[in-house]
């Protein structure tokens, strides 16, 4: 506890992205077979410094086979709420969950170089105290930590519906579900809010045996993943709508609130248009009447493609699908990225007005049939996935892998983890940064990359840019 | 002479405490300035104060109420003031060891200000922090009454809760709506971060003070 805020909250995004920048990237490390152990590198970002773009530390936990994924902080610049009146938490805790093993690890990162483990939280306690299993995305909030569940009870994870439940921030005990009313919600993935206004959007991929074997090609054909976000009223904890895209958009992924909490609108990605192996960007957004709309305001065409260049699973398709699998928003809400993992893209889109998005910058990497080439002449392996921006917007992170059994569907020949940076112009554009080229050890991959101080898609503010 | 210099002392501590819990942002500041930004209108600012005024007034007059009724019963006067300042005392020496933070208070709607000033200030002991400097009031004001009707005392001492009640949370307001303005108006957001100070500690051992006073003055006789 400090008796003064943690100088890494920020009332207002804008004086998050004037804070000094960051000096390192946590990054997710995962053995795809669970031969090794899973860990999180610690990478040197300090401009200057003799180890920069290097892992400076790893910490590599006991168990083996937790397939770690998303991560994040148990603090963050939402402690500045006015409504809790006690902004003394650390920025101090990683709360790493293993998609797989439903185990969830607390790491101690106050200083990167020596970070460790702090505690273990063991999946049985989990299932105990929520109903749910394979933790995913972390949020820090008004009641504590929130985590979401893709998988409810049972060994295959679905006895009951998966969703997100509370850990107290100080003490790491599990407290319990979050939902009152879940309402027509049955499957879960992504989730974020705007404090201020008191709502919340979550998102779904699917349940665990659509996912943890590898995509199942039949429940996508028949569109049985999930299509629909639903948007909550944050402290009442009940679903107060629930909005279908339409089942041919499958697996509406990754939510994206404005940043600036006087804002009522944000993104969601799509990664795949069954109709057309289309990838999408849905705006949603909340009219005069309170009522929530979307509309889809960016679509991205597939590329079509020989068979014989192609992954068995897309053969029949004769086309490269874009597949839209991670995005992430500037904090100034100028510039949403778009990762299209099988393409091997990455745009960068102006969406300063957020029902017209303007493609302003794009870079080739990796890539289903196409495999391009770091500009230092490196291989990339999969394609670009997981993205994260600097606060200050001028640095763009990402790494490759999607899922262990998913990468090796889409991408049978490939293998590594790799992190790599653009850098972003003055006016927009996105260019590769050819000094920065993480290569993870062998036999790990990569997956989510939090900066040290916060980053674009951890931070909830309370206070809106003036 | 000495009941009216001891009566100005403690219509100071009810002002001065007043200042005090203002400056508290746990007691709400923080929530005007960010009515203002969010509304992005001026007028925003003091609907808000007024909203987390009145919660708290209300905080302070249902604390204070109960005991300008027990204090009719002037034959128990001083063992009900030691009663009050031992309560007082436990509800910091509370503070003090249990140090988490009110999560109920997470859980009201960020636009009800006036139930969360309310809220607030009972979870944090704010009205019984007035008990013992009120107590010293209406036992003063006893004495001038003399032993006379219990019932003509009693409606004394209700118009002195709320009195005190009302200077309390006028300056509480007057503390608050100066830092928020300051930080609205001029000095921006990046002070509201740099002006809050983590009071949790002072705030239980000011309770402590207040019902050390209270045991002190009810032993000694005001």
């Amino acid at each position: 506890m400090n008796l003064r805020p943690d100088p890494t909250f920020h009332a207002s995004p804008k004086l998050a992205m004037q804070a000094p920048v960051e000096n390192y990237a946590f990054t997710v490390m995962l053995s795809p077979d669970g031969s090794q152990s899973d860990g999180i590198a610690v990478v040197d970002l300090k401009s200057g410094s003799d180890t920069y773009g290097q892992i400076v530390h790893q910490v590599i936990v006991p168990n083996k086979g937790d397939e770690f994924h998303h991560f994040g902080w148990n603090a963050c610049s939402s402690s500045l709420s006015p409504l809790t009146g006690h902004a003394f938490l650390e920025r101090r805790y990683l709360i790493v969950p293993g998609i797989r093993s439903s185990r969830i690890y607390v790491i101690d990162v106050k200083d990167p170089l020596k970070a460790k483990i702090h505690k273990t939280i063991e999946p049985e306690e989990l299932f105990e105290k929520t109903g749910y299993s394979r933790p995913h995305t972390i949020h820090c909030g008004p009641e504590g930590i929130y985590v979401s569940c893709l998988g409810g009870g049972g060994k295959d994870g679905t006895d009951g519906p998966p969703g997100i439940f509370i850990m107290d921030c100080e003490t790491f005990e599990i407290i319990g579900q979050y939902e009152m009313d879940r309402g027509k919600q049955d499957k879960h993935y992504d989730f974020w809010w705007n404090l201020p206004q008191d709502y919340m959007v979550s998102s779904e991929w699917g349940l665990p045996p659509q996912f943890e074997n590898g995509i199942v090609p039949e429940d996508l054909l028949s569109n049985k993943y999930g299509h629909s976000i639903h948007f909550w009223d944050l402290r009442a904890r009940k679903n107060i709508q629930t909005m279908d895209f339409g089942e041919n958009y499958q697996m509406a992924l990754e939510i994206r609130p404005a940043h600036d909490p006087t804002k009522s609108y944000g993104f969601c990605g799509v990664v795949v248009d069954t109709t057309n192996l289309q990838g999408a960007i849905f705006t949603w957004w909340r009219d005069d009447d309170g009522v929530w709309q979307s509309k889809k305001t960016i679509t991205i065409d597939p590329r079509p493609e020989k068979p014989e260049n192609l992954p068995p699973l897309l053969q029949g398709f004769e086309a490269v699908p874009p597949l839209v699998t991670d995005i992430d928003l500037s904090l100034d809400d100028k510039y949403l990225y778009v990762a299209c993992w099988g393409l091997g893209e990455m745009h960068q889109y102006d969406v300063s007005d957020p029902m017209n998005p303007v493609l302003a910058g794009k870079v080739e990497l990796g890539g289903i049939a196409r495999g391009a080439k770091h500009p230092n002449g490196e291989n990339f392996a999969f394609g670009p996935q997981m993205v994260e921006i600097s606060r200050d917007g001028k640095r763009v992170f990402w790494t490759n892998s999607l899922y262990s059994t998913w990468d090796d569907q889409f991408y049978p020949d490939d293998e590594g983890g790799q992190m790599v940076m653009a850098d972003v112009g003055e006016n927009g554009g996105l260019t590769l940064n050819k000094d920065f080229y993480v290569n993870f050890p062998d036999g790990l991959r990569s997956h989510q990359i939090r900066l040290e101080g916060g980053d674009c898609s951890t931070d909830s503010f309370c206070y809106p840019s003036v | 002479m000495v009941d009216v210099t001891s009566m100005t002392a403690l219509w100071w501590a009810v002002i001065f405490s007043g200042l005090y819990h203002g400056i508290n942002p746990g007691m709400g500041w923080p929530l005007a300035v960010s009515a203002a930004l969010m509304e992005r209108k001026h007028s925003a600012m003091p609907k808000a104060l007024a909203m987390l005024a009145a919660g708290h007034f209300l905080a302070m007059v249902g604390i204070l109420l109960p005991f300008s009724l027990m204090m009719v019963l002037v034959q128990w006067e001083v063992e009900l003031r030691i009663v009050a300042g031992l309560l007082v005392i436990a509800m910091g020496l509370y503070l003090l060891i249990n140090r988490r933070h009110p999560k109920f208070l997470a859980r009201v709607h960020p636009a009800r200000l006036a139930l969360w000033s309310f809220l607030a200030a009972m979870a944090h002991g704010a009205g019984l922090m007035l008990v013992p400097i009120f107590l010293g009031i209406c036992a003063i004001g006893a004495d001038d009454v003399g032993h006379s009707a219990a019932r003509s005392l009693m409606g004394s001492n209700i118009v002195t809760a709320f009195f005190v009640a009302a200077v309390h949370t006028l300056s509480m307001t007057f503390a608050g709506g100066v830092i928020a303005v300051l930080i609205y108006r001029w000095l921006g957001l990046k002070f509201l971060s740099k002006t809050w100070f983590n009071l949790d500690i002072v705030w239980a051992l000011s309770l402590v003070i207040v019902g050390v006073f209270g045991l002190y003055s009810a032993l000694t006789g005001h």
